[in-house]
């Protein structure tokens, strides 16, 4: 096996042979993590600065999703743990933008909430989970859930979100958690989950790094088993996973390996993305270069809207 | 303003020798893109306190500059010449903040799509100046020696599986005073060939004794209070509400004093340390990402020929639910993942050394401290290889000097 793949038991022997992996995805914009899962979700790369709370220049393919299918507010969904992405819902773009975007969960900061709500220490060191600048929380100023309408939303009580929070190792862990209190009350047919914790790699500690790979596998894993056990979701869903982009070379003189993402280097710019679910073809390995903001226009193919300002093109090879 | 309008009175800011460096270039400095300029200055304005071998690069670069005629100067740095800035660039105080300039110019470079030509002209800039001036081998072979495990009674972690491939891997070692030889011999050689900066010892803990005055040392430890004094003004900025941007410029601005090191005596390696710790990501808080940059710093800007690293535990991560338990907890170590992290940094130690003059001839030596297992690369050395014969570790570093 080689070196690394000990790793990643769920994606490889669960989730790859049910899918069709594409083995060159190259990220040809800027590699920060907001601005770059900010093109993912509007498939045009997007020029901002990674660390502002501004909304994406394009359309995201929840406005292209609710405008074009007249779907409600409640069908199209964000989770993310880092509070730097509440702005990814919805854009900026005239044509679509304010009241045709996702709702936004950022758990860490209903969490940070919800136990300042009681009396007690401050949790506000929760909130610093931006691992490329330590200790810094980015500015909110999105129209992200919060605490009041997470118990109305997802019928979960503020105690009860509390008392799991305080059973779980990771921000992660408790997005999904959301994720599936999201499937089970509200079934969105479009679910956009960010996964944070392998940005640890930041602070150089390869033993962090490797253990939020393998717990990011684990719950790539658990989250394919949640939407096979919901019958909402069982035998009519498809699943996209993809990382935003990769991580510096070992080799690059200019870097210092998985620890950033800085070097623009061959290695840091290529990833891949694995697709499941019916009618996407199993086993399927395709080895020709694309791009993630290809995503979005096949979403638009798959669901029936018309990603028509993203820079993408579909994926004949999913569709 | 533009390198045109550059004259010598604009550098008087500078440090007395970084002064004189520029002053004595003005002429060329004017010749030179806006986009490479102030990339040059970051460097010239810290010249004071440069190791010895970054001052020879800097002056084999700045002859070279000068050396080329004004054709031959344009077809060099065509690549950053074609580089689209903004005039908020262009009147930005680059002469004086260079290093804020360079900030700015790399957001500008990724928010434009221009970062890849940027990366192309700087590799083949560098590439045609060393081809140049090629970087001449140390006086004497160069050695790394790594010590990590501090602490672990167990291990089942497979070591050193990046670094296998090229050297031999020992399972078989014995322990006894290995920690104490492989400083000794790091003394000696310092002894046998002093070198300013040329001999190095960093350990991720406290500091052992080793008596050489030619040796480069210090600790995680030793730097406690500049780490506390840095930690509460990151803190304080961070409460200010600042963004990430303004965030590292403090950081970058940080001087010695600020830290409680002003009176240290070697301004040059004091200025060196702060660097770790205002530049490196983590380095602050974690013991083994301070050993690993350090290094990796120490073989870029001073290429020692001798480097003793020790990995220490640092301290553990506690998880999401421990955090939410209680808030205040006395921090704990956690020696297994300290290993983990410690045979990466080893592995890229080696990598980082092998960018150096004389790869050829340089040699490694890791070990798994107080346990039976080493690895060893060199010139006389088997690649992939395998011994379990019974060894010491004086043996081991016979093997590679």
């Amino acid at each position: 096996m080689p070196d690394g793949q000990e790793n990643i038991p769920h994606l490889l022997t669960g989730l790859m042979p049910r899918a069709t992996f594409f083995s060159q995805m190259v990220n040809r914009g800027i590699l920060g993590h907001y601005v770059a899962t900010a093109s993912l979700a509007t498939g045009s790369y997007e020029t901002f600065n990674n660390f502002a709370a501004v909304p994406p220049d394009h359309p995201t393919v929840f406005e292209y999703f609710r405008k074009d299918l007249k779907r409600p507010a409640v069908d199209a969904w964000v989770v993310a743990p880092s509070n730097g992405f509440n702005r990814i819902g919805e854009s900026g773009n005239r044509a679509y933008g304010r009241g045709w975007g996702a709702g936004v969960i950022l758990p860490k900061r209903l969490l940070a909430a919800a136990l300042s709500s009681s009396e007690g220490p401050s949790y506000e060191h929760l909130l610093r989970d931006n691992y490329e600048t330590p200790l810094y929380a980015s500015e909110l100023g999105g129209h992200q859930i919060e605490l009041h309408q997470m118990a109305e939303v997802l019928r979960l009580s503020v105690a009860d979100f509390a008392a799991h929070a305080r059973v779980l190792a990771s921000p992660d862990e408790l997005s999904v958690y959301i994720a599936r209190q999201l499937m089970r009350q509200l079934a969105p047919s479009l679910l956009w989950i960010t996964l944070h914790d392998i940005d640890i790699a930041h602070s150089g500690t390869y033993s962090l790094y490797l253990e939020a790979i393998q717990r990011t596998d684990r719950l790539c894993g658990e989250i394919w088993n949640n939407i096979q056990s919901e019958p909402e979701y069982a035998g009519k869903t498809t699943m996209f996973i993809l990382p935003d982009f990769g991580r510096d070379s070992d080799d690059d003189a200019g870097g210092n390996g998985f620890q950033h993402h800085r070097t623009g280097d061959p290695l840091s710019r290529t990833t891949w993305m694995m697709a499941m679910g019916p009618g996407v073809r199993e086993n399927l390995v395709v080895e020709r270069p694309t791009e993630p903001t290809d995503l979005v226009p096949t979403l638009g193919a798959i669901l029936g809207f018309d990603a028509r300002l993203s820079q993408g093109k579909p994926l004949p090879e999913v569709l | 303003m533009l390198p045109r309008d550059l004259n010598a009175s604009q550098f008087a800011g500078y440090p007395p020798q970084a002064r004189q460096l520029a002053v004595g270039r003005v002429a060329l400095l004017q010749q030179l893109p806006i986009a490479f300029l102030p990339l040059l200055l970051r460097e010239i304005i810290v010249y004071d306190w440069k190791f010895p071998p970054e001052r020879t690069e800097l002056d084999h670069q700045l002859a070279y500059l000068e050396s080329r005629s004004p054709g031959e100067r344009g077809q060099l740095l065509a690549g950053f010449q074609k580089l689209r800035l903004p005039p908020a660039l262009e009147s930005f105080d680059w002469v004086n903040e260079p290093g804020q300039f360079s900030e700015q110019l790399t957001a500008h470079l990724w928010a434009t799509l221009q970062i890849d030509a940027f990366r192309t002209a700087a590799i083949d800039y560098v590439r045609t100046v060393n081809a140049a001036a090629p970087h001449a081998p140390p006086a004497m072979s160069r050695l790394s020696m790594v010590v990590l495990g501090k602490d672990v009674a167990e291990n089942k972690y497979r070591l050193f599986r990046k670094l296998r491939p090229y050297g031999v891997y020992f399972s078989h070692v014995r322990p006894e005073n290995g920690l104490r030889i492989l400083l000794d011999a790091a003394a000696s050689r310092a002894q046998a060939h002093p070198a300013p900066y040329g001999h190095w010892y960093i350990d991720g803990g406290s500091q052992e004794t080793v008596s050489s005055e030619g040796l480069v040392r210090f600790s995680y430890d030793s730097l406690a209070t500049a780490r506390a004094a840095l930690q509460e003004k990151m803190q304080k900025t961070f409460q200010s509400g600042i963004g990430p941007e303004a965030f590292r410029t403090m950081l970058a601005r940080m001087r010695p004093e600020e830290l409680g090191m002003g009176d240290a005596p070697d301004a040059v390696l004091t200025r060196f340390q702060v660097s770790l710790l205002t530049e490196g990501s983590g380095t602050q808080i974690f013991s083994t990402t301070f050993v690993q940059w350090a290094a990796r710093e120490a073989f870029r800007r001073a290429q020692p020929v001798t480097l003793l690293l020790r990995f220490a535990p640092r301290q553990r991560a506690r998880p999401m639910n421990e955090l939410l338990a209680e808030t205040q907890r006395k921090p704990e170590l956690d020696p297994q993942g300290s290993l983990v992290d410690a045979d990466m940094g080893a592995y890229y130690t080696w990598l980082n050394q092998q960018r150096l003059a004389g790869a050829a001839t340089s040699s490694f030596l890791v070990w798994f401290e107080n346990h039976n297992e080493a690895l060893a690369i060199g010139p006389a050395l088997s690649r992939g290889a395998e011994s379990n014969s019974p060894v010491d570790l004086q043996d081991l570093v016979k093997q590679v000097s």
